[in-house]
């Protein structure tokens, strides 16, 4: 296992990858590093996998019978 | 044909009647098209699924009121949970400050390295590895969050917002987002590591 200078910075740059939000500098740095570093790489798919969990252990659909209650909301039905 | 008489206005102010009530129809059906993937983030933002419930009633009676403030054409999503956050901090939950901060770990891969540690390093690259982080772990640790933090995290990660819409929603400049996302995943994740892994 090497963890280098340069997992470092790669390190730094996972959160903006995930999110589609690096320069075009920093994503070729992050791209190139990846491409030879297992270590990274792994580590960034785990990320992935990690905010994909997440996503489906957290979301929680709507109630049956909300949708009703909403409607009931809406202003006066106006025949036109 | 020249407009004379009174029956000609009349006729107009029926056909601009006529006109608005179509557009409020059209709004309020999009926005209740939307309402699963609110309530998917107000579940997440509040305590239970009743708050959850309450709040997006109360989200959903002010949009249809002041759906004339909603520039279609525009993200009705976040416009609707602007509304919500708005109406989440009025209830006095802005009152709970963010409590003092913990020390963090620094590392963003801290918790793959917890779980190469356990696992093996080549776990780290199965689908299924993160599955040892049970979803009612999960749903603990994102409720465990300070508010400000989890806030973000759920309007990001949770409902697929960007920087610049959280920013939108939540009324602060796009940098407090990016940090307060950093921040509040990495707060999760130690707690996912500290509850999950031995």
């Amino acid at each position: 296992m090497t963890h280098d200078a340069d997992c470092e910075k790669c390190e730094e740059l996972l959160q903006g990858y995930l999110d589609r939000d690096l320069s075009r500098e920093e994503f070729l740095v992050a791209e190139g590093h990846l491409d030879g570093c297992d270590y990274c790489r792994r580590r960034y798919r785990f990320e992935e996998h990690l905010r994909r969990y997440i996503r489906l252990s957290a979301s929680e659909r709507m109630p049956a019978g909300l949708l009703a209650k909403l409607s009931e909301l809406r202003g006066p039905t106006v025949g036109f | 044909m020249s407009e004379s008489g009174a029956a000609e206005p009349e006729a107009d102010a029926g056909r601009r009647i006529a006109t608005e009530a179509r557009e409020r129809v059209r709004f309020e059906e999009e926005a209740l098209d939307l309402a699963d993937q609110v309530y998917r983030v107000a579940r997440r933002m509040v305590g239970t699924r009743e708050e959850a419930e309450e709040l997006v009633q109360d989200t959903y009676a002010r949009a249809f009121r002041s759906w004339k403030s909603f520039t279609p054409g525009t993200n009705m999503r976040a416009w609707l949970l602007r509304i919500l956050t708005n109406l989440n901090t009025d209830r006095g939950r802005k009152i709970q400050r963010t409590p003092d901060l913990q020390p963090l770990e620094e590392s963003d891969y801290f918790l793959a390295n917890k779980v190469a540690a356990v696992d093996g390093e080549q776990a780290l690259e199965e689908e299924q590895v993160v599955e040892r982080l049970s979803q009612g772990g999960v749903v603990d640790a994102l409720a465990g969050l300070p508010h400000d933090f989890r806030d973000v995290v759920v309007l990001v990660d949770l409902g697929e917002f960007s920087y610049a819409d959280a920013a939108q929603i939540l009324d602060v400049p796009i940098g407090t987002v990016m940090s307060r996302l950093h921040r509040g995943r990495r707060i999760l994740k130690q707690t996912l590591a500290e509850e999950s892994i031995p």
